[in-house]
């Protein structure tokens, strides 16, 4: 047989032979192989996928988690604020209604004062004029006749009042 | 990994130049330093001839067990289908003899005073070399597949592991980017089928003994019509009006001369030509390298240039294993490529 003549009897061998193993191997060999190695690649992506999907969702939890502890901590601060509030306007309230209280008792007071001033002045003057009358009374008594004696009376008592 | 590819090659070609050099110093100084009293005439050219080309016989070593017989199934008209031990062509000091009516002359057999042509479906070394090929196939592949069922969803394993990635290899580095995604699942299993035969037959071939299965042309023929066939039985609308009525290209180059058209028909042929040429030479040349190389020794009839040709036949050799593989994946590459042409859905333009 020449090197470049080709046997008839090889060829038909060969290609009886590897037609034969084409057909037994890819029953037997690489459809099995070619189905297993997709689903394992399948399978791998889906577990990498899977995976991507949990990261995110755990990052997505988180942040939620982070929003709601944000918005319990801003409440609590409205809270807080609203009762410090409440408790200035309680406070200063109470500041209003007790300077009004005490200026209210201070003008009572006042006019009380005013009112017992007025009262013990109208006494004075009263008392003035029954010392006065008294006074008069008592010069009449004495001196009715003599002037300078009447005077000097007088004046004795209204120094003696003075005194008082 | 290029450059390690890079690195081991020239550290191959500087110690084959060593060698080579040590060799050819030795081979004039020491020519006939032991005797050449052998009783044979040695003749490197049918040494190698015979050892790449195909036989009845399958000769390991001299002597009596050295040699298997293998059958002969031969059919000529007149005679009719005959099967018989190609011991029956063959002497107990084995000279060739006839039998039956038919003679074996340099490996052709034919009936004896007549010229009638004889259909020789013998089971030759390279057949027995096909169905060991095969066979090895068979349990490899199989062992693989079995593999897959046993570790289901779990990590590979052994001769699996070995495999895989090979596997893997050709059906996203060689088949996907040129079949194209779509049709992948489809041609995989061909090519798959190709690369290993092709690969196998290549690495058997480089075993002592073992016969120059891919190296042979009837071989390479038939792997490369049946590209062709796959080829031009998927090929497309957009493919065959790419062949008988390229776009792109000036009319007067298709009317009235059909001058791309018919570029484009040869073309068709050359593709699988390329390809049995290109695989039964770089098997053979790469056969014949190491037999001229082994044979040296026998010519010179020197220790010497023995060991030195046995060291420079040994980093041939290590080339030969690269070659095996590159082969196989470029006849896979190449195939792929032609399919892929022939299914592509769009018009490419060249």
């Amino acid at each position: 047989m020449e090197l470049l003549t080709p046997g008839v009897g090889l060829i038909f061998w060969q290609l009886i032979t590897f037609v034969a193993l084409f057909f037994f191997l890819a029953k037997m060999a690489w459809k099995p192989i070619m189905e297993s190695l997709k689903i394992r690649e399948t399978s791998i992506q889906e577990a990498l996928d899977s995976a991507e999907k949990a990261k995110q969702e755990m990052a997505s939890l988180q942040e939620n988690n982070e929003k709601l502890l944000a918005e319990a901590r801003e409440e609590r601060d409205k809270l807080i604020k609203d009762a410090r509030d409440a408790a200035n306007a309680i406070k200063e309230g109470a500041k209003a209604d007790a300077s009004k209280i005490s200026t209210k008792m201070i003008d009572d007071a006042k006019a009380a004062i005013e009112t017992e001033k007025n009262a013990a002045l109208a006494e004075v003057k009263n008392t003035v004029a029954e010392l006065s009358i008294e006074i008069a009374e008592k010069v009449l008594k004495q001196k009715l006749g003599n002037d300078k004696a009447q005077k000097e009376l007088v004046d004795g008592y209204v120094n003696e009042l003075k005194l008082n | 990994m290029i450059a390690n590819q890079v690195n081991l090659y020239t550290r191959i070609m500087r110690a084959a130049r060593v060698a080579g050099l040590a060799f050819v110093l030795m081979a004039f100084g020491l020519q006939n330093s032991f005797a050449s009293d052998s009783e044979e005439e040695f003749n490197p050219g049918d040494m190698i001839m015979h050892h790449i080309q195909d036989d009845h016989i399958w000769h390991f070593f001299d002597g009596h067990y050295g040699t298997l017989y293998l059958p002969i199934i031969v059919y000529s008209e007149g005679n009719g289908l005959e099967v018989f031990s190609s011991a029956n062509f063959y002497d107990e000091h084995h000279n060739v003899v006839e039998y039956k009516g038919y003679k074996l002359d340099h490996g052709h057999i034919s009936v004896v005073g007549s010229t009638v042509h004889v259909w020789d479906f013998s089971i030759t070394k390279n057949v027995a070399m096909l169905f060991i090929n095969a066979l090895l196939m068979v349990l490899v592949f199989t062992a693989v597949a079995r593999g897959y069922k046993k570790n289901n969803g779990k990590a590979p394993k052994g001769i699996q592991s070995f495999f895989e990635p090979i596997i893997v290899f050709i059906r996203d580095e060689v088949v996907k980017p040129n079949i194209g995604e779509k049709h992948t699942d489809k041609y995989l299993p061909y090519m798959l089928n190709l690369f290993f035969f092709i690969w196998f037959g290549n690495l058997l071939g480089l075993l002592p003994g073992a016969a120059n299965l891919t190296g042979n042309i009837a071989v390479t023929i038939v792997l490369a019509v049946i590209t062709f066939l796959i080829t031009n039985f998927s090929g497309n609308k957009a493919y065959w009006g790419h062949i008988f009525n390229t776009p792109g290209v000036p009319w007067w180059l298709k009317y009235p001369l059909p001058i791309m058209p018919v570029v484009e028909f040869i073309g068709i042929f050359t593709k699988p030509f390329s390809l049995l040429l290109r695989l039964f030479v770089a098997i053979t040349a790469g056969h014949i390298v190491i037999l001229s190389l082994i044979g040296l020794t026998f010519i010179f009839h020197s220790y010497y240039v023995g060991a030195a040709s046995g060291l420079v036949v040994f980093f041939i050799n290590l080339i030969e294993l690269l070659v095996a593989t590159i082969q196989a994946y470029v006849f896979t590459m190449f195939s792929s490529l032609y399919i892929g042409l022939a299914v592509a859905d769009h018009d490419e333009h060249h």
